[in-house]
């Protein structure tokens, strides 16, 4: 009975560390690159999850009468790419519009963090103003059946999620690893000053990390509508405040990091909630972490920057 | 008689605003506003001591406020009130009278405790891991607040407004707009000699070149822990007087939304610029205020302007510098103590 309840609460970990885990990489990438903190990442979040919601209704059928008729999954995998090609647009809008203007005119990257949370609240309450306060609820596209292994439960998304994020991970670390691109990702984050100076061109690296970043949140996005189908404006401020705790708690900066914080806030979160009372998760789970990064300052897979004198 | 001419200047002007109130020439909005300015100015510039001055990057400045607010109001409505919570006055409530600021400063001290908290991480952590420490203290000031059942939790906590009608009760003067304008005029004098005296003066070396300024003396510790220290404590003061200003607090208010709006005030004025703290606290309070009638898009505009704000003069209002540097004359009238005019 113990081994079940402890599978059945890993399995939910699992997948609700997933969620942060895909959100973190969009902060850790950002930061390795630009040493921005974009706290607009939360809001991409909820950005992607209403684009998905209109997609999928769109392919559903559920506007203008034209109903293509598609199978479930087929639209599920739909919602997904344009879903993230999109977002992707709306993150890169961003930087070219709020965030490269301050980097021309040299200023302290504290002004782009706070241009960064300015950019957050006007697609929330942009949002809020356009759509209404009303909340939506997302299209189901895949049986909710659960199904029991041994007594754990456990629905179809829910290993969606999980494997997804997997892939991911081992997609990312594959490009940043292997291409040109990830490359230059790697040697920007290594020294950023040098790179121009290599004939580097340091923009389309910094579009192509948005892009990245944002299809990521996009996905996640859509995935956490699936897996619970309410949408309303303010629900990538808190998830994406915990996506950015998770990234530093791996050490930012880190792809692996990024991950591995995902998932340890997500078995924390989880597993104080199944042992203690639900209002307590958020106190145990932060006295955690102020207790961790006071002992190991720079996250799991940080570094120290040396400093010189 | 030159040297304390800002102070004289500034006690004139609260008077006035006393007797504008008193005889009824202010309405109660306008009122309102005004405390909000000063309550906005006294977070703005206590924040511009670490973000600015010392150049960190807190952002959980309104856990420090919920901490002030929350001990000053207990102490308040335990001491000076009868409540169904803690039952019949402790003390006469005539008394709060002469009591109210020694709670306030406890609501302050018990703030400046927990930015213990994040001072003593702030030994071993800088920049970005100092951030999410500070974050982490927001919640976890929120957290522990709505998990203690018998201050109301999560539904708030209310009896504020009993205290000031007693101490109205005692002489009819509308004491939160004194105790308001009291604290922004002690706040500013306070950063203002601490950040321009020589041991104040070891603040802005941390920003500039921790290891240079160990090297030269400065007890960088000691330095970390006064700026966080006095950072929070006047936050929790700026809680306690929001708590009696609204008569009714929860912790929903003390979010990292309120801690946002502080971070817009002081890198709208400018890092390390205390007119300019000012200056843009009194700005964003009456814009929110101006663009009230929109409702949400309100929160569109607002944020809006802030990012052409920062695209055209990327360094705030006014970036390093203060007020006298851009008018010297006024050299004449904030004089240092030294009479240097």
């Amino acid at each position: 009975m113990f081994l079940e309840t402890f599978f059945q609460n890993l399995l939910n970990a699992l997948q609700w560390g997933s969620f942060y885990a895909l959100i973190a990489l969009g902060y850790t990438m950002v930061y390795g690159v630009l040493l921005l903190i974009n706290f607009a990442h939360g809001d991409i979040f909820m950005v992607g999850a209403y684009i998905g919601f209109f997609i999928a209704s769109l392919l559903l059928g559920r506007y203008a009468g034209f109903s293509p008729g598609l199978p479930p999954a087929l639209i599920f995998g739909l919602t997904v790419m344009i879903t993230m090609i999109i977002t992707s647009g709306v993150g890169v809008a961003i930087e070219r519009v709020a965030y490269r203007p301050l980097r021309r005119k040299g200023a302290s990257r504290l002004y782009v963090v706070i241009t960064a949370l300015m950019c957050g609240l006007i697609l929330e309450n942009g949002n809020l103003a356009i759509l209404g306060a009303s909340r939506r609820s997302f299209p189901q596209l895949f049986s909710n059946a659960a199904h029991n292994i041994a007594g754990v439960t456990f629905t179809n998304i829910k290993v969606l999620v999980i494997l997804t994020t997997v892939l991911v991970f081992v997609l990312l670390e594959a490009i940043v690893r292997k291409t040109r691109i990830g490359m230059a990702m790697r040697a920007i984050s290594y020294d950023r000053m040098a790179v121009p100076l290599m004939g580097i061109p340091l923009d389309t690296v910094i579009v192509f990390t948005f892009a990245l970043g944002s299809s990521l949140a996009a996905l996640a996005g859509v995935l956490f509508a699936t897996a619970y189908p309410v949408l309303d404006p303010y629900m990538g401020a808190l998830v994406g405040w915990k996506a950015f705790i998770a990234a530093v708690l791996g050490g930012i900066g880190e792809i692996r990091g990024a991950i591995a914080g995902g998932f340890l806030l997500g078995f924390v979160e989880i597993f104080v909630a199944a042992f203690f009372p639900s209002t307590l998760r958020d106190l145990i789970a932060f006295s955690i972490l102020l207790v961790f990064l006071s002992i190991k300052p720079t996250g799991i897979f940080g570094v120290a920057r040396a400093t010189k004198i | 008689m030159r040297s304390y001419s800002s102070i004289l200047s500034y006690t004139t002007l609260c008077a006035l605003a006393v007797l504008a109130t008193k005889l009824g020439i202010l309405n109660a909005y306008v009122q309102l506003v005004l405390m909000y300015v000063g309550i906005n100015i006294i977070l703005s510039t206590s924040l511009n001591i670490v973000n600015g001055y010392m150049g960190e990057f807190s952002v959980g400045h309104a856990g420090f406020m919920a901490v002030g607010a929350y001990v000053t109001s207990i102490l308040n409505v335990m001491l000076f009130t009868g409540s169904s919570i803690f039952g019949p006055p402790l003390l006469s409530p005539s008394s709060a009278i002469y009591l109210f600021p020694l709670t306030l400063i406890a609501g302050g001290v018990a703030a400046a405790l927990a930015g213990l908290l994040v001072a003593v991480p702030s030994f071993k952590t800088r920049g970005d891991y100092l951030a999410i420490i500070t974050l982490a203290v927001n919640y976890i000031v929120k957290s522990s607040i709505e998990n203690i059942q018998p201050i109301g939790g999560a539904r708030g906590f209310m009896g504020m407004r009993n205290v000031i009608d007693s101490m109205q009760a005692v002489v009819n003067l509308p004491w939160t707009m004194i105790w308001v304008l009291i604290s922004v005029g002690a706040t500013v004098w306070i950063i203002h000699r601490l950040v321009n005296s020589t041991y104040g003066k070891g603040i802005v070396a941390l920003r500039d070149d921790e290891i240079a300024a160990e090297i030269m003396g400065v007890n960088t510790r000691r330095m970390k822990i006064v700026a966080f220290m006095l950072s929070s404590g006047l936050a929790g003061i700026a809680g306690g007087l929001f708590a009696h200003v609204l008569g009714y607090i929860n912790p929903g208010t003390f979010t990292i939304m309120k801690s946002t709006e502080a971070l817009v005030m002081v890198y709208l004025g400018g890092m390390g610029s205390l007119s300019g703290s000012v200056m843009s606290a009194i700005i964003f309070t009456l814009a929110l205020e101006a663009f009230r009638p929109l409702q949400v898009i309100k929160w569109v505009i607002v944020p809006f302007l802030l990012i052409l704000l920062m695209i055209f003069r990327s360094e705030g209002i006014m970036g390093q510098r203060e007020l006298t540097d851009i008018f010297p004359n006024l050299r004449r009238w904030f004089a240092p103590r030294e009479g240097l005019a």
